[in-house]
């Protein structure tokens, strides 16, 4: 028989506001435990949470670059259990009435562009952590650190539309896409700050049910999700076909096994008791300002890659590769208006020093200079790459290096007259035997000719002077 | 000692006393403070007294005041606060074991704006648990004993507060109401007690019972002194996001304002209980008369809904504080259970041991409301049935400008009659319950003693931020009534 996965996705993104989201604690990562706490946030008698407008705002662009229907009015509920990392014993969410819904993302395939679906995106908060004993020095017993506790977050919920673990990497790659163009969240998994869930079931094919699924958590890559998802749809069928069945439960990747794992919970059935928050008020979102943020959303990924390869006529996998950042795409459009040119050849260049570009260490003027003058074969492609490897190294202009270097090629035919003579002159036998018929030694020629000039000659108008003078 | 006696000065003369210099500050702190230790063992109206800051601030204030920097309407004059609002340094328990030894490192909203004004704090007032309670029985540090009748109870839960006004044993004092806990002992102490309406003052700071009905409120010996405290204590707090920001009058003309022409209005199904005392009623009937002898209308009014509101009350109430108590698990602050092994156990324990009989009922209660599949029949229902008491009186302040109603069925019982038998305990705050789900302000104003010397209050409610109309009325009656005097407790001699 054969299989069909169904796969839907739930992202937390954490927000990259300054405070958290209801109280004025820095939510930056890394800081000293419990540094980024207060009576707020730590859950102290007496105190209220006041929501934090930049948080709505983020989040409001978020729904607006993925189609979402911003809702009006949506409201915060608690979602009540006890726990030593959630001081307050609820968490402040989102629950019924969210604030936005029935949005998608477009992701391409090899069977081209491909839908998927968002349910809804909520803002919540996010909990403490629990330090064990052991885990750094001095631990004596489990510790909580408070600093993430009050960090905002927002949800993104996907529809079951994903059938591949190749398409749930490539929602969620473009997902991160999206939120990084909109510098509404920093997209770093490692740190926390992009986390995913995986809802995975199977069913065969032409089916129209649902499988039993199971919640896939503690994947902290791309690469990991997709090899968690992998996994978890080959174990799933194997189940079935060796007669067993999917029971739903929570399992934990382990990434150094390579396998999904059943989450033991005695506490298994939970009841939240959600209600509205009283101390928050409905929020209220009002038309003006959705369409005030919809005028500061940027040209997103999908919009850049169409774009790029219609305009500079480069191939949609270098446009894509260049739109995975909105910096280097504009770096891109920097050269190319520096410097006509074959767009495709800038196109390579940015590609070849992404890292560097990205990390700011290379200007536009850099890689324009660099492409003009291999284009005008002022600069062979061996010393064009030397070249911006030392304007790397000494932050000189690439031009002035060039100068100073005496990189410059011998592209002037008179001015290689001279060297082509000497060589010719210098090889009488291969001359000869040239002008017998031997034509393949015109490469023997090439190099002497390059040797001679030291490396500068442009190899291409030396072919051209040889022929000649070889007749 | 100061002469006349100086228990008996309203808090607006106490300020103008020593803005005039008739008295300094520290004169009067240590005469209150004289009075608190010789009145403390029989009435129990404070958790913490603080001598030693009361008196240096009240020497600071002296001295701002000699080098003419005093500012702030109460500069120098001695109050108290209801253990519930959290104050910097200073043992907050809100009645309760489990917050013993908790002190706070903030000050409520409402506690810094009293100090702002100048006031000198003299210390924490008793309350019932948490604030759950008619009669500040359910104190983890002991019943709080009525002035006018120390074997009856001074009404809760902001009975220590009602008691200490009561008693002179402060010139105000600030309480919350989330059910009448500000009205109801007021009237069972012979004192004025204000809710102002939802959102008015700041609750940050002040530790949730019930976030949706929770209010802060003076507790003062007259009208003119509640307006004064609430024109402190009112105001748009950032911090609070149920606080409005809406301009806060000066209360105080308010007061004065004629009544002729007003409509009064009377809601029938107020009257109509079997529970009401006929001496209450008799006294509520005579406050109406002061009223339409002054030119006031009285006009006939229904809220169909009444009979609904207590059982609102406790699916609502309940619901939230089970969520709010929630945090107090031993693992931060306050009490920790000895001896658990492991984390579970640490918290049933510390929970078993800190929270006392009422607050584990209502804990219970809410849980249970707020469970899954039962949500919309209980807490669901209630928020609809809430929709409609706010609704009806909507429909009441088309046709009067204020209610007249009893504040409480009956005056104060004694100690320990009612603590078995909580639905009838419940029944105590049945006429303030309705304003605190509509979320509209109440005052209750002393209209006479009962036959055997025992206070009976009058409640009056009106719109939304419609205070003024409150003191207006309020004014009227306690200008047309003999003062009560001072409660017998309050008028024994206690100093050599
Ligand atoms: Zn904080």
């Amino acid at each position: 028989m054969e299989f069909e996965a169904v796969i839907g996705l739930e992202v937390h993104a954490q927000l990259s506001t300054e405070s958290k989201i209801f109280c004025a604690c820095s939510a930056k990562f890394g800081a000293a435990p419990n540094e980024n706490s207060c009576p707020v946030c730590t859950g102290m008698p007496g105190v209220l949470p006041v929501l934090n407008r930049k948080a709505v705002e983020y989040a409001v662009r978020t729904a607006l670059a993925t189609s979402c229907r911003v809702q009006r009015r949506s409201v915060f509920a608690r979602k009540n259990y006890f726990y030593p990392d959630l001081p307050k014993a609820y968490q402040i969410s989102q629950y019924e009435a969210p604030l936005a819904l029935a949005g998608h993302v477009d992701i391409e395939t090899d069977g081209g562009t491909k839908r998927i679906g968002i349910t809804r995106i909520h803002m919540e908060e996010d909990a403490g952590k629990l330090v064990h004993e052991g885990e750094f020095a001095g631990a004596q017993a489990s510790l909580a650190d408070l600093n993430r506790c009050s960090v905002p977050l927002m949800e993104i919920v996907s529809e079951p539309d994903m059938r591949t673990p190749e398409e749930a990497g490539a929602y969620l790659r473009r997902l991160r896409d999206i939120l990084v163009y909109l510098e509404v969240c920093d997209g770093n998994m490692e740190e926390g700050s992009f986390r995913c869930d995986a809802n995975v079931s199977v069913r065969p094919k032409g089916q129209k049910e649902f499988g039993t699924k199971a919640e896939l958590k503690n994947m902290n890559s791309f690469r990991n999700v997709e090899k968690a998802v992998e996994y978890e749809i080959r174990r799933q069928i194997e189940t079935i076909e060796d007669g067993g069945r999917v029971v739903q439960e929570t399992r934990l990747w382990d990434a150094n096994a390579g396998v999904t794992a059943s989450m033991r919970r005695k506490e298994e059935a939970h009841d939240y008791r959600y209600f509205p928050d009283p101390d928050l008020l409905p929020l209220v979102v009002e038309d003006a300002w959705v369409e005030e943020l919809r005028g500061t959303i940027p040209e997103l990924p999908a919009d850049k890659i169409a774009r790029l390869s219609r305009d500079y006529g480069i191939p949609r996998y270098d446009a894509g590769i260049l739109s995975s950042s909105r910096a280097l795409a504009d770096f891109f459009e920097r050269c190319v208006a520096l410097y006509g040119g074959a767009a495709k050849t800038t196109a390579n260049e940015c590609v070849h020093w992404k890292d560097a570009i990205l990390a700011g260490r290379l200007t536009p003027e850099t890689i324009a200079h660099a492409v003009e003058d291999r284009e005008s074969g002022t600069v062979s492609a061996t010393a064009s790459k030397k070249l911006v490897e030392a304007v790397l190294e000494t932050g000189k202009a690439f031009r002035a290096l060039r100068d100073e270097k005496g990189l410059t090629q011998l592209s002037d035919a008179s001015a290689l007259d001279a060297v082509v003579d000497k060589v010719l002159a210098a090889s009488p036998k291969e001359v000869e035997s040239y002008r017998g018929g031997k034509t393949g030694l015109l490469s023997f020629f090439v190099g002497q000719v390059m040797k001679e000039s030291r490396g500068k000659a442009n190899p291409k108008i030396v072919q051209e002077v040889l022929k000649k003078k070889l007749g | 000692m100061p002469n006349p006696p100086f228990h008996e000065w309203t808090l607006i003369e106490a300020a103008r006393k020593i803005r005039d210099g008739e008295i300094s500050s520290r004169e009067l702190t240590a005469a209150l403070l004289e009075r608190i230790a010789a009145l403390e063992p029989k009435i129990n109206a404070y958790i913490t007294v603080l001598p030693e800051a009361a008196m240096a601030r009240a020497a600071a204030c002296d001295e701002e005041r000699a080098r003419g920097k005093a500012s702030g309407a109460l500069h120098g004059v001695p109050v108290g606060l209801k253990d519930i609002f959290c104050t910097r340094g200073v043992q907050t328990t809100c009645g309760s074991r489990i917050l013993a030894g908790f002190d706070p490192p903030y000050d409520a909203g409402v506690a810094s704006k009293v100090l702002a004004s100048g006031a000198v704090l003299l210390g924490k007032h008793n309350m019932d648990e948490f604030a759950m309670g008619s009669s500040t029985e359910t104190s983890h540090f002991g019943p709080t004993r009525n002035p006018w009748d120390p074997s009856r109870i001074p009404g809760g839960s902001s009975g220590g507060t009602a008691a200490s006004v009561a008693a002179g044993t402060c010139f105000a004092g600030v309480g919350t109401d989330t059910g009448g806990s500000i009205r109801q002992p007021a009237a069972l102490c012979g004192v004025v007690g204000l809710k102002p309406t939802y959102g008015r003052v700041s609750r940050y700071g002040m530790i949730a019972f019930a976030s949706s009905l929770d209010q802060a409120g003076p507790l003062t010996r007259s009208v003119a002194d509640a307006a004064a405290m609430l024109g402190i204590i009112a105001g748009h707090d950032r911090r609070d996001s149920t606080s409005v920001d809406v301009p806060v009058p000066d209360y105080l003309p308010a007061v004065s304002r004629p009544v002729r022409g007003m409509r009064i209005g009377l809601p029938r199904e107020y009257f109509e209980g079997a529970g009401l005392d006929p001496e209450v009623k008799a006294a509520v009937e005579r406050a109406l008369k002061i009223l339409t002898d002054q030119g006031a209308v009285a006009v006939e009014v229904s809220l169909p809904h009444t009979e609904y509101a207590l059982s609102t009350y406790y699916l609502i109430a309940p619901a939230e504080a089970s969520s709010n108590l929630a945090r107090y698990d031993g693992v931060r602050y306050g009490h920790r259970a000895e001896g658990a092994s492991g984390l579970i156990e640490m918290m049933s324990k510390t929970r078993a041991e800190g929270f006392g009989a009422e607050v584990k009922r209502r804990i219970m209660i809410g849980t249970y409301a707020l469970s899954a599949g039962y949500y919309e029949a209980f807490y669901g229902k209630a928020q609809k049935v809430r929709t409609l008491i706010r609704r009806d009186f909507a429909a009441a302040f088309e046709k009067a400008d204020a209610l007249l109603t009893p504040t409480t069925p009956t005056p104060a019982f004694r100690i320990g009659e009612k603590t078995g038998d909580p639905l009838t305990m419940y029944l105590s705050d049945i006429y303030t319950i309705p304003c605190n789900l509509a979320g509209i302000p109440g005052i209750s104003v002393p209209c006479g003693l009962s036959k055997s010397g025992l206070p009976i209050g009058a409640q009056l409610l009106a719109k939304h931020f419609d205070e003024e109309t409150l003191f207006a009325v309020a004014g009227a009656v306690e200008r047309a009534l003999p003062a009560p005097g001072a409660a017998p407790v309050a008028s024994a001699p206690v100093h050599k």
